[in-house]
C-alpha cells in the first residue's frame, strides 16, 4: 500500500469528483452530437456511485471525461481538487494512476500473461520487477485468482479476466475506480459475483467506485447513489433509496418501473402461476375473467417464450383476498385449459 | 557437365542470396519499423494525429513503392558507389534493396499495428502510460503475431527482389540463373537454382510462420 498515489486525500476536502458544467460534442463534417449537455455532478469518496441510462445517453463519454481519455468541449472535471485540463501531460499521467479503469471487454493485454498484465500498470508508475511481482500476487489473491498467475487471457472466463482487470486496476492503490459497463458481458450469475468483489473492495480499501450501466439491477443491487443520463443531459441524481422509491423524472420512472417486478399493492398472499399454450390465446381471458367476477387480479409477472418453436405465455396473479373469489378465479381458469399452479411466498 | 567449379559455385549463390535477404531485411527494419510506427502513430486515428509528419512520410512510401525495383537498382547506381565503394557484387546489392524494402516494410508494421484493439490501448492510457510506453510494451507486443508475418513476407520479397540483382552483377542465385540460363544457354543450372531459390523461399516462410504461431499467446494451447 506505501506506493499508493496518496497526493490527492491531501487536498481533497469536499466531493472527490466534481463534475462541473460539462459538455462534450463532436463535429464529423457538417454535423454535431452533443454527447453531453451541461452535466454537473458531485461524487463524494466511498460512494459507489451509478451512472444509468439508455445506449447513446452518453455514459461512457461521461466516465471517459473523468480520466480526460476524452477532453470535455467545455466545463470542468475536478479530481481530489485537481482541475484535470489545468493538468500538464506529465501530471495528468500521474493523476490516471489514481484513477483506475476496467472495461466490458476486459481489455486485458492478450499477449501476456495473467501476472505480466497486473505487473503492467506497477511497471508504469517505475515499481522494480521483483517488487511488482510480490505485489501482483497479493493483488490474484484479492480477486480470488492465486492459481492463475501463468495463464493467458485466453484461457479464462470471462469472469476470471474481468477478476484479473480489477487486479490490474488495483495495482497502483487507485482512490478512484471507473467501471465501464463492467458486468454488461457477463452472465447474470457472473455479474452478481464480480459486484460482490467490487463491493468488497469498497468496503475494504474506500475506494470510490463509479459505475457506468444500463442495467438497473447492477444499481439496486452495490450502488449508494445514482445519476440518470437522458441524451447526454442529466435526468436526476440522488441516493439510490430516494430515486427508488420517488422518481421524480420521466427518465427515472421509466429505468425503475421497467425493473420493477414485485411492486404489491394488493395484500392478499394467494398467487398462481398460469401457462397459456398456442391454442389458449385467441380469448382474452383475464380481462374476462376480471369482467366475470368483478374483482381486480395483479399481474405479478409476464412473459412469452419459446419452447421447441411454440410460443408458451406464462404469468403470475396475485389473486383477491377474498377466498371464495378466488377459488372461482382458478376454476375459471381451469376450464378454459390453462395450466394453473399455486406459487408460494412470490409476495411477501 | 557437373564440375566441382558448379557446385561451389551454386553453394555460393545461396551464400550470396541467404546474405543479401537476411542484412537487407535487418536494415530494411532499421528504417522500417520506426516509419511505420511513426505512419500508425501520426495517422487520423492514431495516438498523436499530426497530419504533417503523416502526409510526408505517405508520399515518400508510394513514391518508393511505386518505382520497379529494377528500375530502382539502376537508378541508385551512384548512391550505392556512394556508400559501397563499387556498383556490383552482393554487399552493392544491399543497399536498393534496404531501400526498396524500407517503405513496404513500413505498410506492413503500420497495418500490423492498426490492428491492435483500441480498447487495450485506452486500457494503458487510463493507468497512466505515455506514448513510448504504449508503443513498446503494448503496441509492439500485442501485434507480434502478425509483425512476425510481416517479417516473413518481407523476407520472401527481398530474396525475390534480390534476385534481380544478377542483372547488375548482383551476385547470388539469380545471378548464376541469369548468367547460365540466359546468357550461356545452360538450363540444367538455371533449373538447379530455381529449385534451390524456392527451396529456400520455403525454409523462410516455415520458419517465420513457426514462430508467429509459437509466440501467439490468444490460442488455446
Amino acid at each position: 500500500m506505501e506506493n499508493g498515489n496518496r497526493e490527492l486525500e491531501i487536498n481533497s476536502s469536499g466531493p472527490i469528483i466534481r463534475i462541473q458544467d460539462v459538455t462534450k460534442t463532436y463535429s464529423a463534417d457538417k454535423s454535431t452530437l452533443h454527447a453531453l449537455k451541461n452535466v454537473s455532478l458531485d461524487i463524494n469518496k466511498g460512494d459507489i456511485y451509478g451512472i444509468i441510462g439508455m445506449s447513446g445517453a452518453g455514459k461512457s463519454t461521461l466516465v471517459r471525461c473523468l480520466n480526460f481519455l476524452e477532453t470535455p468541449t467545455s466545463g470542468t472535471v475536478t479530481v481530489g481538487g485537481k482541475d484535470l485540463s489545468k493538468l500538464s501531460e506529465k501530471e495528468l499521467r500521474k493523476t490516471r494512476m489514481n484513477i483506475a479503469m476496467i472495461f466490458q471487454h476486459f481489455n486485458l493485454l492478450m499477449q501476456r500473461n495473467v501476472i505480466d498484465n497486473i505487473c503492467f500498470p506497477l511497471t508504469i508508475a517505475g515499481m522494480g520487477k521483483k517488487e511488482a511481482r510480490k505485489r501482483a500476487e497479493e493483488l490474484l489473491q484479492i480477486v480470488g485468482l492465486e492459481d492463475k498467475a501463468k495463464v493467458y487471457p485466453s484461457q479464462l472466463s470471462g469472469g476470471q479476466k474481468q477478476r484479473v482487470a480489477i487486479a490490474r486496476a488495483l495495482a497502483n492503490n487507485p482512490e478512484i475506480l471507473l467501471c465501464d459497463e463492467a458486468t454488461s458481458a457477463l452472465d447474470p450469475q457472473t455479474t452478481k459475483s464480480i459486484l460482490a468483489l467490487l463491493k468488497d473492495i469498497n468496503a475494504k480499501y474506500g475506494i470510490t467506485i463509479i459505475i457506468i450501466t444500463h442495467e438497473m439491477s447492477v444499481v439496486q443491487e452495490i450502488c449508494s447513489h445514482v445519476a440518470i443520463l437522458d441524451n447526454g443531459s442529466l435526468a436526476e441524481s440522488g441516493r439510490v433509496i430516494d430515486i427508488f422509491s420517488s422518481p421524480k423524472t420521466k427518465e427515472a420512472r421509466k429505468l425503475v418501473l421497467d425493473d420493477g417486478e414485485k411492486i404489491a399493492i394488493m395484500k392478499s398472499r394467494h398467487c398462481i402461476r398460469i401457462v397459456f399454450t398456442e391454442n389458449s390465446s385467441f380469448e382474452p381471458v383475464i380481462g374476462n375473467m376480471i369482467l366475470e367476477y368483478k374483482s381486480p387480479v395483479n399481474i405479478l409477472y409476464a412473459d412469452t417464450r419459446n419452447i421447441n418453436g411454440t410460443a408458451r405465455g406464462e404469468m403470475i396473479l396475485q389473486l383477491p383476498e377474498k377466498e371464495e373469489t378466488a377459488q372461482k378465479m382458478i376454476e375459471y381458469l381451469k376450464e378454459r385449459k390453462l395450466a394453473v399452479e399455486e406459487v408460494e411466498g412470490y409476495v411477501d | 557437365m557437373w564440375t566441382k567449379e558448379i557446385t561451389d559455385m551454386l553453394v555460393q549463390g545461396v551464400y550470396d542470396t541467404l546474405y543479401m535477404t537476411i542484412v537487407s531485411t535487418l536494415m530494411g527494419y532499421v528504417l522500417g519499423l520506426p516509419m511505420g510506427i511513426a505512419l500508425a502513430v501520426t495517422d487520423k486515428k492514431g495516438l498523436r494525429p499530426n497530419s504533417v509528419i503523416y502526409k510526408m512520410l505517405d508520399i515518400i512510401v508510394n513514391i518508393i513503392r511505386s518505382v520497379p525495383f529494377l528500375i530502382l537498382l539502376i537508378v541508385l547506381i551512384p548512391l550505392t558507389k556512394a556508400i559501397v565503394g563499387k556498383s556490383y557484387g552482393s554487399s552493392a546489392t544491399i543497399v536498393p534493396l534496404v531501400i526498396a524494402a524500407a517503405p513496404f516494410i513500413a505498410r506492413m508494421v503500420e497495418s500490423s499495428i492498426q490492428e491492435v484493439d483500441k480498447g487495450v490501448i485506452e486500457a494503458a492510457q487510463s493507468m497512466g502510460a505515455g506514448l513510448f510506453t504504449i508503443i513498446w510494451k503494448v503496441l509492439l507486443v500485442e501485434a507480434r503475431t502478425s509483425l512476425i508475418v510481416g517479417v516473413t513476407i518481407a523476407t520472401g520479397t527481398i530474396l525475390g527482389y534480390s534476385a534481380m540483382a544478377g542483372v547488375v552483377g548482383g551476385g547470388g542465385l539469380g545471378d548464376i540463373a541469369i548468367r547460365y540460363g540466359y546468357y550461356r544457354y545452360q538450363t540444367d543450372i538455371m533449373l538447379v537454382t530455381i529449385i534451390l531459390l524456392i527451396v529456400l523461399v520455403q525454409i523462410l516462410q516455415g520458419i517465420g510462420m513457426m514462430l508467429s504461431k509459437k509466440l501467439d499467446r490468444r490460442k488455446i494451447k
